[in-house]
């Protein structure tokens, strides 16, 4: 095999903005699965979709158009999450439902348009990436690895603990709504190569496959970056050998990386349980872990 | 501290706090005052209140009326959290994300750092946060990895990261063994021994009953009791109070309490 691949100047483009998909999604992915969001970024795929929309409307590039859509639906989704406690469900229910139908509606508003070039960003495609879709993704990206690396102890603080991390003195609400900018963000980044319907899986998918071998965060944030690199220049490269949707084959490899983490997991689970409890014998078991057990058999004597 | 004007001065101050969740009034003007060097009990039973006041305090929960004070200024132009130390009511240290012990009490050190950068004083401090409760050795274990108790000794490493001259801690005992109950015990003690101000929301005195000067009861947003703390056979007399008994710890048996979450 040549490595003919890289002749194409839209080969060379597409590569380049899989491996910025790779690095930004599942940076961003970590906070959002820390925080027990992790749909928040399917949300915000289904905003994208109105900015798109309107973005072949107006004759906008739908990057950039996208991109402030999704913007303003991550901050309202951020504001619903504030004020309306009780039925946030159902506020958010309506925001993915309504970006959806927003954006099919623009779609066929636009003059000479159709389902069909809502496809290529619903399922991302290579071949179309163009020379201002780069340059807007490389933009993005530099964004999105400047918050999310450097931002990184904030944005764990808020991540693991809101309440604590307000008595840390950090701005919680305006890290939150980073956060929120950031994802959507992203996902435009993503939308080009995976597409606005499985950007999502690559924010979460490497990062639950990191966590299968991993006790820290540095480390899970790193291998996620490794996996979603991996994943997004493999499906590429296999999309253009093998003339299969390169969307579909990255979120399918991601899987394929968590299923085969996930089975290496157990036997180093093993090895360092063993590891441990070679430890313990050494210096003798701690106490803490000795003296539970016993307690906690029942006596009858707490009652009501 | 030793001074005696100094003592007198009040570290927290609530007065007639009032405060709503979800429209529903659960504080109704309580007055709550910690003095510097003293160690304050908030009791209750459950939805009394309790939590929601050191809610407020921190600016977790909005207030609807009075005032509130961290040493001498106005909780809405306090700045200087680092003096500040908070344990939530938590039963885990852990996140959705696998995370050690080192990196979930470097959080408690944010307060103390410029623009999120670690230097090695605040490492340093991390490691005598973690000394303090007992889990240096566990440092670079994944909190997934702890048991109960020990993900609150974690939780209140994070609160003394920072060398804080107030501590707030939210049900620190709550469903802890009785092997942690006494670091954390001795770890408090040791506090308010440097001289530290402490604000303790409890289900009951428990093992840290020496340690208190004062404990103000609430029942129904009200403050009920200001003064010294109940002894432990009046516990029973408590509003609310779920007969759990106290001295079945003297049996060795620690006291459960999977009641009080």
């Amino acid at each position: 095999m040549n490595l003919e691949i890289l002749d194409y100047a839209f080969m060379q483009r597409a590569l380049l903005a899989a491996v910025l998909v790779g690095i930004t999604a599942p940076a961003v992915g970590i906070y959002l699965v820390q925080r027990r969001q992790a749909l928040l970024g399917d949300g915000i795929g289904h905003v994208a979709m109105t900015g798109v929309g309107l973005g072949f409307l107006l004759s906008w590039s739908p990057v950039w158009m996208a991109t402030a859509v999704s913007v303003l639906g991550a901050v309202l989704m951020e504001l619903i999450r504030w004020y309306g406690r009780t039925r946030g469900d159902i506020a958010l229910a309506m925001l993915f439902y309504g970006g959806m139908a927003g954006g099919v509606m623009f779609i066929n508003l636009a003059p000479g348009g159709s389902n069909a070039n809502l496809t290529s960003y619903l399922f991302g495609s290579l071949s179309t990436v163009s020379e201002e879709d780069v340059t807007a993704i490389c933009l993005l990206a530099a964004f999105v690895v400047l918050v999310t690396v450097g931002l990184r102890r904030q944005l764990f603080a808020v991540s693991q603990d809101e309440e604590f991390a307000r008595v840390t003195g950090l701005p919680v609400r305006a890290l939150n709504l980073l956060t929120a900018v950031t994802a959507a963000v992203t996902v435009t980044v993503a939308m080009r190569v995976v597409g606005l319907l499985l950007v999502s899986a690559l924010m979460v998918v490497p990062v639950a496959a990191a966590q299968q071998l991993s006790r820290s965060f540095a480390a899970t944030f790193a291998i996620s970056v490794a996996i979603g690199i991996s994943v997004s220049i493999g499906g590429t490269v296999t999309s253009y050998y093998q003339d299969v949707p390169p969307g579909a084959t990255i979120v399918l490899l991601t899987i394929g990386a968590f299923v085969l983490l996930t089975a290496l997991a157990a036997p180093l689970a093993r090895r360092r349980a063993r590891a441990a409890a070679a430890v313990a014998a050494r210096e003798g078991a701690d106490p803490a872990e000795c003296v539970i057990p016993p307690g906690r058999k029942p006596t009858g004597k707490v009652g009501v | 501290m030793t001074a005696d004007q100094q003592h007198r001065d009040p570290v927290i101050s609530l007065r007639s706090v009032t405060a709503e969740l979800g429209s529903r009034p659960v504080l109704r003007g309580i007055d709550l005052t910690v003095h510097r060097g003293e160690v304050v009990a908030l009791l209750g039973a459950n939805g009394s209140g309790k939590s929601t006041a050191v809610r407020t305090v921190i600016g977790q929960v909005p207030v609807t009326g009075g005032e509130i004070e961290l040493f001498g200024t106005p909780r809405r132009r306090f700045r200087d959290w680092a003096r500040v130390g908070y344990v939530p009511q938590r039963t885990t240290a852990a996140g959705g994300v696998p995370a050690t012990v080192t990196e979930v009490v470097s959080s408690g050190r944010l307060s103390r750092a410029r623009f999120g950068v670690l230097r090695k004083e605040d490492r340093a401090a991390v490691r005598r946060a973690l000394e303090l409760v007992g889990l240096a050795d566990r440092a670079k274990d994944s909190v997934n990895a702890l048991s109960g108790g020990q993900h609150q000794r974690v939780l209140i490493a994070r609160a003394l990261a920072s060398a804080p001259e107030l501590l707030i801690m939210d049900e620190p005992m709550a469903g802890v063994d009785l092997a942690s109950q006494e670091v954390l015990a001795a770890t408090l003690r040791e506090q308010v021994a440097a001289g530290a101000s402490v604000l303790l929301v409890l289900h009951e005195l428990g093992p840290l009953e020496p340690l208190i000067d004062r404990a103000v009861v609430l029942r129904d947003g009200c403050v009920l009791h200001d003064g010294p703390p109940p002894r432990a056979v009046g516990q029973h007399a408590l509003p609310g109070h779920d007969h759990v008994h106290p001295h079945a710890a003297h049996d060795a048996e620690p006291l459960r309490t999977g009641l009080l979450s």
